[in-house]
C-alpha cells in the first residue's frame, strides 16, 4: 500500500532544518572519503592540523612517514567510523527530506525508488554486471576473442585432481558437519544442562577460517621421530604402545585431506547443531508419545520419527553447508595454498588471478561454483514463487 | 527460499516427554563431556601456548604447562612482539575501520530497500526481488574478477572505501531478503494509522518500522559482522597485504606464509584475532541463533 501524506499536515518545519543538516553532513562525508581513498589520508589530515597549530616539525614527520602515526591512524578510524555509519544515514535523511518538498503525486513516485536504488544500484554493479562478465570472459582469451581453451583446460589432469578434491570436501565436509550436528543435537537434547554444553560446540563458529586453520595446524604439527612431539596429535600417536612414526597430517597427501576438512567440520557442527536442536524442540510431543505408547524406543524414535519429521530441516542445513565447502578457500589457502594435492577451485582461481595472470581460467573456475550452486538457485526461486502466490 | 518448514521456536509448548527416559544417564551425560571436551582441547591448547616462553612451545607439549604449571615462564612477550613489530596492532585497527561500516552500510541500504519491496508498491517491484532471492546463492567469486578491474580504474583497489562497498553488496542480498521477510509480517493497520496521522514514508520507516525490526536488524548485524571480520578472501583480493590496510585474517594468513614455525607468534596472533568476535558472539548468542534460524544461505 502506499503511504500518503495527508495535505497540509504541520510535520513540514523539521524538513528544512534535516534538509540543511544532512547536505552539510553529505559535504562533510565526501571529504571524508576523499581522505580515507588516499594512501597516506590520516598523516596528511593530522599534517595539516599540526600546521594549523604551528608544530610545522611534528607534520613534516608525518609527511615523512614517521612521528605520530598512531594518531593518525586513530584519526583515520574516527573518519571512518563517521564516513561510514553517519555517511549512509545522512544520505538516505537528504535525499528523501529533498523528495518529500516535491509535489505529492511526484514525491509518492520518487520515494520508493530512493529507498531501493542504492541496493539496486550495488547489486547491479557488484553481482549482475560482474557475473555475467565472469560468463563471458570465461570464453575468451586474454585478447577478447573467443575461445574454448580455458574451459578445455579444466579437463586436464591438474584440474581434475582439483574438482576431485572439491567433491571430496563437498561430500565428506557437508555429511560430516550435517551428521555430527544431528548427533550432538539429538544428544544435547536430554540433557539437564543442554544450553551449556551446546556453547562449547558452538562457540567455534565465531572464528575465523584462517584462525581455526592456525588452531588446528598447531594440533597437527609434526616433527621428525627423534624429537618430541607438541602438536597433540602425533604426540597420542606416537604416544600409542604401537609403536607408530609421527605423520605430517597437515601437509601428506592423502592424509591432509580429511585433516583439512576436519577444521571445517569442527567450525560447521555447531551451526548444524543448534538449527536441528530448534528443529526437533519443534516436533510435536504428542506424536512422540503416540510413538512411545506404540513401542518404541529412543533410537527407532530418533530414526523412524524425530529425524523423518525435520527432514526440511536437514535438507536446508545441507544445502547451506554444501555451499560452504563448495567455495571452500582460506583453510586450504592458509595449510598449504593448495600445493599437497589439496588444491580446490577457489584456491586455484586465486593463484590463476594473482600469480599467473589467467583471468579467463580465472573466470572458468568462477563459474564452475556458479554452475555447482544452480540448482539451489532454481529450488529457492521456485519456492518463493510458491510462498508469493499464496 | 531454503527456509525451514517445520515451527523451529516452539520451545514454549515442548513437554519433557521426548526427554523423559534418558535424562541425564550416566553414559549419556559422559558422551557429552567428552564431545565437550574434545571441541573445546585444540583451543586450549592454542590459548595456553600462546602465554608460555617461545622456546618451551617447540620443546614440550602444551599439555606439560598444565602438569608443571609453575616452571614455564609465563610471559607476555608473544603478544607484545605480535602487535608491535608484526603489525597485528595495526591490523586490529583496520580490522575495525572495516568491520563497522561494513556492517552498518548493507543493513541501512537493506532496511531501507525491503520497507520499500514489502510495504510501498512500485512497477518492477515483483522482478527485482526475484533477482534478490536469485542472487543469494550467487558465488562472490563470479565477482572478483569483474570488480577488481573497475576498481584498478577508479583507484579504489586498496582503499578502506573499496571494501567497505564490496562487503556491502555482496551482504545485501541475505539482508534484504531477511529483513523483507521480517517487515513484511508487520501488522497493515500500522502502516494504516500512520498514514491517517500525515507521516511521510520516512517518517512511517524511522520511528515504526525500523524499531519493530531490532530483532531482525540485530541478527543480521551479527552475521554480518562475524562474517566482515572473519573475511579473508575479500580483504586479499580487494585490500591486498599492504601493511596500511591489511586486516586480522590478513595479517595471521601472512604470519602463517613467512613464519610457519614461529608457534609463539602464531598462537598469539590467532588468538588476538579471536578476541573480538569471541566476545560479540558470547554477548549476543540469542541474536545470532535468531539470525542462523532466520535462513543461513550464505
Amino acid at each position: 500500500m502506499a503511504v500518503e501524506r495527508t495535505q497540509g499536515s504541520g510535520s513540514y518545519g523539521t524538513s528544512r532544518t534535516v534538509l540543511v543538516v544532512s547536505l552539510i553532513g553529505l559535504v562533510l562525508a565526501a571529504i571524508g572519503i576523499s581522505i580515507l581513498i588516499d594512501k597516506q589520508g590520516g598523516q596528511k589530515l593530522l599534517a595539516s592540523v599540526y600546521d594549523l597549530f604551528g608544530n610545522s616539525a611534528g607534520a613534516e614527520a608525518l609527511r615523512n612517514g614517521q612521528g605520530d602515526q598512531f594518531f593518525a591512524k586513530l584519526l583515520l578510524v574516527a573518519i571512518a567510523l563517521f564516513v561510514g555509519v553517519g555517511g549512509i544515514w545522512l544520505l538516505f535523511t537528504g535525499v528523501s527530506a529533498l523528495v518529500e518538498r516535491l509535489r505529492p503525486a511526484l514525491r509518492d513516485r520518487l520515494l520508493p525508488l530512493v529507498f531501493i536504488a542504492p541496493a539496486v544500484v550495488l547489486l547491479g554493479i557488484y553481482l549482475v554486471y560482474p557475473a555475467v562478465r565472469t560468463i563471458i570472459g570465461s570464453f575468451q582469451d586474454e585478447n577478447g576473442a573467443f575461445t574454448l581453451a580455458n574451459w578445455a583446460s579444466l579437463a586436464t589432469p591438474p584440474f581434475l585432481e582439483i574438482l576431485r578434491n572439491n567433491v571430496l570436501w563437498l561430500v565428506i565436509g557437508t555429511s560430516g558437519s550435517v551428521g555430527l550436528g544431528l548427533l550432538t543435537a539429538a544428544l544435547f537434547d536430554r540433557i539437564r544442562r543442554e544450553s551449556l554444553a551446546k556453547i562449547f560446540v558452538f562457540t567455534p563458529l565465531a572464528i575465523s577460517l584462517v584462525g581455526a586453520t592456525v588452531i588446528w595446524k598447531f594440533v597437527y604439527a609434526w616433527q621428525p621421530a627423534s624429537q618430541p612431539q607438541f602438536g597433540l596429535l602425533n604426540a597420542i600417536w606416537t604416544g600409542l604402545p604401537f609403536g607408530f612414526q609421527p605423520i605430517p597430517w597437515a601437509t601428506q597427501f592423502p592424509i591432509n585431506l580429511p585433516s583439512e576438512m576436519l577444521i571445517l567440520i569442527w567450525l560447521q557442527t555447531g551451526f548444524a547443531m543448534v538449527v536441528f536442536s530448534a528443529a526437533i524442540k519443534g516436533v510435536s510431543s504428542e506424536i512422540i508419545e503416540a510413538a512411545r505408547l506404540d513401542g518404541a524406543n529412543e533410537r527407532q524414535l530418533f530414526r523412524k520419527v524425530i529425524v523423518p519429521m525435520i527432514r526440511g530441516t536437514i535438507v536446508t542445513v545441507t544445502t547451506t553447508v554444501a555451499i560452504v565447502t563448495l567455495k571452500i578457500f582460506d583453510i586450504v589457502m592458509s595449510v598449504s595454498g593448495g600445493r599437497n594435492h589439496d588444491d580446490v577451485v577457489a584456491v586455484r582461481m586465486f593463484a590463476e588471478m594473482f600469480q599467473f595472470f589467467n583471468d579467463g581460467r580465472a573466470a572458468a573456475l568462477a563459474t564452475v561454483l556458479f554452475i555447482a550452486v544452480l540448482p539451489v538457485m532454481i529450488v529457492n526461486l521456485r519456492n518463493f514463487r510458491r510462498q508469493a502466490a499464496m | 527460499m531454503t527456509a525451514p518448514s517445520e515451527p523451529i521456536a516452539a520451545s514454549k509448548e515442548r513437554t519433557r516427554f521426548w526427554r523423559a527416559p534418558m535424562l541425564d544417564s550416566l553414559p549419556l551425560r559422559i558422551s557429552v563431556l567428552v564431545i565437550c571436551f574434545l571441541w573445546t582441547l585444540p583451543t586450549a591448547g592454542l590459548f595456553i601456548s600462546s602465554f608460555r616462553n617461545p622456546q618451551l612451545i617447540t620443546q614440550t607439549g602444551w599439555w606439560t604447562a598444565l602438569i608443571h604449571p609453575f616452571d614455564q615462564g609465563w610471559t607476555l612477550q608473544n603478544y607484545q612482539q605480535v602487535i608491535g613489530s608484526n603489525g597485528m596492532g595495526e591490523a586490529f585497527l583496520n580490522s575495525l575501520i572495516v568491520t563497522i561500516p561494513a556492517t552498518v552500510i548493507p543493513i541501512t541500504i537493506a532496511a531501507f530497500a525491503a520497507y520499500a519491496f514489502a510495504w510501498i508498491p512500485f512497477r518492477g517491484r515483483g522482478i527485482l526481488f526475484i533477482i534478490v532471492v536469485a542472487l543469494l546463492v550467487v558465488p562472490l567469486q563470479m565477482a572478483l574478477i569483474p570488480v577488481l578491474q573497475l576498481y584498478s580504474g577508479l583507484g579504489l583497489y586498496g582503499t578502506f572505501v573499496g571494501v567497505w562497498l564490496a562487503h556491502t553488496a555482496f551482504g545485501l542480498p541475505l539482508a534484504i531478503f531477511l529483513l523483507y521477510n521480517f517487515m513484511s509480517q508487520l501488522p497493515r493497520d500500522l502502516f494504516e494509522s500512520a498514514a491517517i496521522d500525515g507521516a511521510s514514508a520516512f517518517q512511517t520507516f524511522t520511528r515504526i518500522v525500523l524499531p519493530l525490526s531490532i530483532p531482525a536488524l540485530g541478527a543480521f548485524a551479527i552475521f554480518q559482522f562475524l562474517w566482515v571480520w572473519n573475511d579473508l578472501l575479500v580483504a586479499l583480493v580487494f585490500l591486498g597485504p599492504g601493511a596500511d590496510v591489511r586486516v586480522m585474517p590478513t595479517a595471521l594468513f601472512n604470519l602463517l606464509g613467512a613464519y610457519g614455525g614461529a608457534w609463539h607468534l602464531l598462537t598469539a596472533g590467532a588468538f588476538l584475532t579471536m578476541i573480538v568476535p569471541l566476545v560479540v558472539f558470547l554477548a549476543l548468542q540469542r541474536a545470532f541463533v535468531r539470525g542462523i534460524l532466520a535462513g543461513s544461505v550464505k
